[in-house]
């Protein structure tokens, strides 16, 4: 203990509480009370706390998953049957932008950020995410840009050049109105908070884990998470770049998409699907996690092949970028590049076959539990096998110029996606369910709920792949009775009805469950990671005595005798966090994390002013940016409790040795 | 280095350091990983630049190339400015407070004046964003590179006020060394920029 710079006293007595098993249970109720957000309506928006933010973000996503399901099934009412009448064409234009464009950047990767954002912490054994107020800020810009598309979309100014928004559609020749502008800054909301969320996850997971687990104990739902995070990094910010050069063309003239001023089309197609085509396996690979997290669990047995599944994530994650141009083999690009393009494609089959010969290695030497959680990982292995045939036919230039834009894409792409996301993703609600709430979801009602979704999905994908072969084109609101698509298309509709009731189905589960559920315990599968040690659900805290690691699967393994097998020390009265090695995850040193604030909120309005200010006159950019400075620099302002609180327990190397 | 004190089944953190620098700081990751999504930005730009340029017969189209006077002196000013980042972060290290409020006045200063040589950059690029596809993608490389001088300096000036008036703590000394790290990151993404800018309009 010692003064400041300047002079600056520590804190009189902050910081003498020490966290660990010693204290029992009255240290715990003060470590709960150091790390919970004020309560209150007001409260609300100073929350910080990761496990507050996750479950906010995690329910954000759903009811966005919800509005976008809506729209696919107004969709599907149309389309079922010829000559329909309910939706017109510019509508119908509206509906299908808005329904990919919500399902690809307001669920399927946020979702799955924010399920991490709940368990990250809790699997690496710490009590924070890296950054808390970012990931707040994180949090609030994402719902604002959601927010904002949809209350365009009921002014009826929702985009409507579909959700790779293509110029010159979506350019200001073609694109009237602000419709395609709502579009780009939605884009530039949701990668903001994507980018954050990333980075948040990877410093979460390289230097907050608890000691003990090395690099090669890190459980491999976090390992895919991780993978994840270093692909948004990099793949994020080309269709940030993109969109923001498709604004400027609009709003300021500019001439990238513009061929008449020397500008190209097709240099939007490439900077969309350098993201695109990774954006596929950011939303893949985390429902491998998942079910990389659950198989162990119901196969009974440590996971087979930990580091070839290491391993292969990582390819799919470098791979995943040399994959792009094969959206684009209806355009220009020369013969040569193609055939690399159909190459890189087909190789990237190999890693994802790897796993999956590792979870049939597990499941196979395994004794099964059959809940629910199961069901869904096993119906994954179906879609997603008939999803990636379709997918190896389309990295086939031939094939893919014959059924290009065809209903054969839309039932590929949702065989992928739905196989490889949706169904892993209900999967993983069942089993970390009673983690969030406490109680388990009904197995009887989960069971109804997953055959439903299993036979309803089949039932509408699987006749658009014959549609797409027969000719029917996406995109479009309806077709003459003559061409015949009338029976496939009405099977597809009660295939969606099917779907959408199955999906209520697992909402009234997770409804009735939070009250009426079978209490769940701390480990109700009797599964071996670390998230499973805390209660459920969680305590404010997370762990009253941070865990110490001895192999992959902590509580299966328990701890060697003689060893360590808990943490303390750390200040219990103030949110201090323990920082360990990246490799080796060994004790480095203290970091006190900061309190409860509404700057992140206000941050975050300041930034939607913005971004949408900017929709209407660039200037935004200029005026917009000095409340938003303002609003930072009071953020970062540290206060004389936080500094004296710090001096209190600071603490240097030189110091250390000084004393000693 | 210490590792913590083994207490029977309990692993004792209490004395590890708090002030610690460089990879062993949670905030050099996070400021890595703003550099490394950045600097994919930086990237994709020249990328673009490239690619409109791949695809016509006459570069720069119709304008002339930029004028080097103003972009160049800005490139040696921006190199002359390692020198009090460098320095900042050196006295930051060794917990200095002269030493980092002297650098931190010096690094200001040349970020006022790489930011005022900026605006006569612009205006001797010699074509407007609206003129053509070599106009829109100059002045967007141009424009990506000032929002990061303008921030960094808006920081170096918070952190150089802060360290004037306090409160400080010892954790504000990672915070400096953190900002001369995004200096660095901010002078050295600009070398390849500069070179595509004032550069890659004169080559045939």
């Amino acid at each position: 203990m010692r003064h400041g710079p300047l002079g600056e006293k520590p804190h009189p007595h902050k910081g003498r509480t020490k966290d660990g098993l010693a204290g029992g249970e009255v240290v715990a109720r003060v470590l709960d009370e150091t790390w919970s957000d004020p309560p209150g309506f007001l409260g609300w928006f100073c929350a910080v706390n990761h496990k507050a933010i996750g479950r906010r973000f995690l329910v954000t996503c759903l009811v966005f998953f919800a509005l976008g399901g809506l729209l696919a099934a107004t969709m599907r009412m149309q389309l079922s049957r010829p000559g329909n009448t309910l939706v017109g064409p510019d509508l119908y234009n509206q509906i299908f932008t808005m329904h990919g464009s919500t399902m690809m950047f307001l669920f399927a990767v946020p979702v799955f950020q924010a399920v991490a954002i709940y368990l990250v912490p809790l699997m690496v054994g710490a009590r924070a995410t890296a950054f808390p107020r970012m990931t707040a800020y994180s949090y609030w810009i994402f719902v604002f840009g959601g927010v904002m598309l949809y209350g365009a979309f009921f002014v009826n100014a929702g985009p409507d050049a579909g959700w790779f928004s293509y110029p010159p559609l979506a350019g200001p020749e073609y694109g009237a109105g602000k419709r395609s502008d709502i579009w780009a800054q939605m884009i530039t909301f949701t990668e903001v908070s994507a980018l954050l969320d990333a980075v948040i996850i990877i410093c979460t997971v390289f230097k907050m884990r608890a000691p003990g687990m090395t690099l090669n104990r890190i459980p491999l739902y976090v390992w895919a998470m991780l993978v994840v995070a270093f692909m948004i990094l990099f793949a994020m910010p080309a269709v940030a770049l993109a969109s923001s050069l498709l604004i400027m063309d609009r709003l300021v003239a500019t001439h990238f998409y513009n061929p008449g001023e020397g500008g190209d089309v097709l240099l939007w197609q490439h900077l969309f699907w350098f993201f695109g085509h990774p954006e596929v396996y950011l939303i893949f690979l985390p429902g491998l996690g998942m079910i990389s997290a659950m198989i162990p669990t119901f196969a009974r047995r440590p996971m087979f092949g930990y580091t070839a599944m290491v391993l292969s994530l990582i390819a799919t994650g470098f791979l995943s970028f040399g994959l792009w141009v094969h959206h684009m083999f209806a355009t220009n690009v020369p013969e040569l590049g193609k055939t690399f393009f159909t190459a890189a494609s087909m190789l990237i089959a190999i890693p994802t076959a790897v796993q999956i010969y590792c979870w049939i290695a597990t499941l196979w030497t395994g004794r099964l539990n059959f809940k629910v959680p199961l069901y869904y990982v096993l119906s994954f292995f179906v879609i997603l096998v008939i999803g990636g045939m379709t997918g190896l036919m389309l990295a086939s230039v031939s094939l893919d110029s014959q059924v290009h834009d065809s209903y054969f894409v839309v039932a590929h792409l949702h065989y992928v996606l739905i196989g490889g996301a949706v169904f892993p993703l209900f999967g993983a609600l069942y089993y970390w369910y009673p983690k969030f709430c406490g109680h388990l979801m009904s197995e009887r009602l989960g069971r109804w709920s997953f055959w439903l979704m299993f036979v309803g999905f089949n039932v509408a994908f699987f006749p658009m792949h014959i549609l797409g072969m027969n000719g029917m084109p996406r995109r479009v609101y309806t077709y003459p009775a003559e061409l015949g698509w009338g029976t496939l298309n009405f099977v597809s509709t009660l295939g969606a009805a099917t779907l959408a009731i199955g999906i209520f189905l697992t909402l009234v589960n997770a409804l009735r469950s939070a009250r009426h559920g079978e209490a769940a315990g701390a480990d109700p599968w009797g599964a071996g990671t670390l998230e499973w040690l805390a209660a459920s659900p969680p305590r404010t805290c997370n762990f009253a005595a941070l865990p110490v690691v001895h192999g992959r699967d902590p509580l299966w393994q328990g701890v060697p005798a003689g060893q360590v097998d808990h943490v303390c020390g750390l200040a219990a009265d103030v949110r201090e966090v323990l920082c360990t090695t990246v490799a080796d995850a060994k004790p480095d040193s203290r970091m006190i994390f900061p309190e409860p604030t509404p700057a992140p909120f206000v941050a975050a309005v300041a930034t939607t002013v913005l971004f949408v200010g900017s929709i209407f006159t660039p200037w935004a950019v200029v005026w917009g940016s000095i409340p938003l400075a303002i609003v930072l620099v009071w953020w970062f302002w540290p206060s004389q409790r936080e500094a004296e609180e710090e001096l209190a327990l600071e603490s240097t190397e030189e110091l250390r040795a000084e004393q000693a | 280095m210490n590792r913590g004190t083994v207490r029977g089944r309990a692993l004792d953190v209490a004395e590890l350091p708090t002030i610690v620098f460089s990879h062993r700081s949670l905030m050099w990751w996070g400021t890595l990983g703003v550099m490394v999504i950045e600097g994919t930005v930086f990237a994709l730009a020249v990328m673009a630049y490239f690619y409109l340029r791949s695809h016509q017969a006459t570069w720069p189209l119709t304008a002339l190339p930029p004028d080097l006077l103003w972009g160049t002196l800005n490139t040696i000013v921006m190199l002359a400015s390692f020198i009090p980042a460098h320095l900042a972060k050196r006295a930051a290290e060794k917990l200095n407070l002269r030493g980092v409020q002297v650098w931190l006045v010096v690094s200001t200063l040349f970020g006022i004046a790489f930011t005022v040589i900026r605006g006569f950059e612009f205006s001797t690029l010699n074509v407007r964003w609206d003129s053509n596809a070599y106009g829109s993608v100059v002045w967007l490389l141009l424009g990506l590179h000032t929002t990061h001088i303008v921030t960094d300096l808006l920081d170096t000036i918070v952190l150089t006020v802060l360290f004037f008036t306090g409160p400080l703590d010892g954790k504000r000394y990672v915070d400096v060394s953190e900002n001369s790290f995004y200096w660095y990151f901010v002078v050295a993404a600009w070398l390849p920029i500069y070179l595509v800018i004032y550069w890659g309009a004169r080559t045939p």
